[in-house]
């Protein structure tokens, strides 16, 4: 198995910040704006994101929530792993908002069609954006495209993209592994 | 890996730790589902459950039905009161002609014990056993020790007491093995004639005075006496059982602690539990009932995600 660094550390860190202030752009003072990352691997990104939008850029009003998608997956029964659910953390009602699903890796879209299902037990929101750190071009089975995103590349199907952050892995790097 | 040990779930007996583990980290998540503002998810939109009701049940049925629907399955419901097993028809012969309409999972309630083992040996779908005779009850003790680890944090060290007719209830022996596998400590409670004899040989201490019992626990489920299923004569009187075996006010207020209470339903109050107490903060009789929901979610779930394609 061999990998090739596609984001280091310090890319990674640039990207956070362009990204933030894409966020910012659009959203101004996120008053009617809420984050959310996707279960489980979106976690991380929304958390920096937030975090780095408070602290840096001193938005006071970031609401951030975890949504899980296992109950709403399309491939129920389909595959050879039994499917495992994470929490689901959101404590506010999507109503009439600006959504921002965050996740980490953008591939087929049915992560994303599955969170616009679940996202709907929520409320009706005004409307959705998609914030991914790497979109892997050419691989869709949906048409759902990232509003924002990191970095595109073009990976083939035996190839998997691999996020690390320093809260799961010590460090912030994004991997292209042969698998 | 994250999957049931177990193809059916016909008594708590068949189950291993894990799998209780798993059950309750998934009703976590149910938990939080049937809470939200629109509290359905599309799992189960391609599976179809037969709930059959071979003897009366109010709540575990409501409680089946509602769990199977907000998994978005399709339903449908057979009781015995209604059908052509007055007509003779067999037991596996009737879930035959129902599984031939292409449903995939049972659950079934039976009074004879080990019917839901029988038909797992006969037929060719999930079986979900609620409630075989005086056997066992795996749903009702998998949501009562879910009740207990969100009251009081975990089960492991816990001492419980089951009070009442231990003799014809399939809720105390799930009960029993349940919170023994969780690493909880369990003791009976009753009049000696409503305590099954050899008892001791599950690893369960037999407590004839309640309020010994009560100041020994930090839960007690209070068990209803089920005269329906007393062929003979138990004890004395009602009253004579209430004054012994009914738990009230003051005999709590007289522990020198706080236990939680329980109770699996229907209540018969003023027999084995006062209204004063089945309704204050001490009871968790309708987060038992909330649970159920949870609970028998992930049951069916994860029985479901073993039904291959």
């Amino acid at each position: 198995m061999s990998q090739k660094v596609l984001l280091n550390s310090k890319e990674v860190n640039i990207i956070l910040h362009r990204l933030a202030c894409q966020l910012i752009e659009n959203h101004d003072n996120f008053e009617e704006t809420v984050l959310v990352g996707i279960q489980p691997r979106g976690k991380f990104l929304a958390n920096r994101l937030a975090t780095l939008l408070r602290e840096e850029y001193k938005i006071k009003n970031i609401q951030l929530g975890h949504l899980d998608i296992t109950f709403f997956r399309d491939d129920f029964r389909r595959g050879a792993k039994p499917l495992e659910a994470n929490t689901t953390e959101i404590d506010f009602i999507v109503e009439d908002k600006n959504v921002v699903f965050i996740d980490d890796v953008l591939y087929t879209g049915r992560s994303i069609r599955s969170a616009l299902t679940a996202i709907q037990s929520f409320g009706r929101p005004k409307n959705i954006e998609l914030l991914t750190l790497v979109d892997r071009r050419f691989s869709r089975h949906l048409p759902i495209q990232p509003t924002y995103k990191g970095r595109q590349v073009d990976a083939i199907d035996e190839q998997r993209v691999k996020v690390n952050w320093i809260e799961n892995a010590g460090e912030d790097v994004v991997y292209l592994v042969d698998k | 890996m994250s999957e049931l040990s177990v193809d059916h779930l016909l008594g708590i007996k068949y189950l291993n730790k894990r799998d209780i583990d798993l059950i309750f980290e998934t009703a976590d998540q149910f938990k939080e589902v049937i809470n939200r503002p629109i509290k359905k998810v599309p799992s189960l939109r391609d599976i179809t459950i037969a709930n059959l009701f071979f003897e009366n049940s109010t709540r575990t049925k409501l409680s089946f039905e509602l769990a199977e629907k907000r998994l978005s399955a399709d339903v449908i419901n057979f009781s015995a009161s209604q059908s052509s097993v007055k007509k003779g028809e067999t037991l596996v012969d009737t879930v035959k002609n129902i599984l031939s309409m292409k449903v995939d999972m049972l659950v079934m309630r039976h009074p004879n014990p080990g019917a839901g083992v029988f038909l797992s040996k006969h037929v060719d779908a999930r079986i979900i056993n609620a409630g075989d005779g005086a056997h066992e009850h795996p749903t009702q003790a998998l949501l009562d020790s879910y009740s207990i680890r969100e009251r009081l944090g975990e089960v492991k060290g816990k001492n419980v007491v089951i009070v009442g007719d231990i003799l014809h209830s399939r809720v105390a022996l799930s009960n029993i093995y349940a919170l023994q596998l969780q690493g909880a400590n369990v003791k009976v409670c009753g009049p000696r004639t409503l305590i099954p004899k050899y008892i001791e040989a599950l690893d369960v201490q037999v407590e004839t005075n309640l309020k010994k019992a009560l100041q020994w626990c930090d839960v007690a489920n209070m068990l209803r006496v089920q005269n329906e299923r007393m062929d003979i004569t138990y004890f004395p009187s009602t009253r004579e059982y209430t004054q012994q075996f009914g738990i009230n006010k003051d005999l709590l207020e007289s522990l020198n602690k706080e236990i939680v209470i329980m109770h699996p339903g229907p209540i018969n109050r003023g027999v084995e539990i006062t209204s004063d107490v089945a309704d204050s903060k001490q009871a968790i009789i309708l987060d038992q009932v909330e649970n159920g929901v949870a609970i028998r979610m992930a049951v069916i779930y994860l029985l479901a995600s073993k039904i291959k394609q």
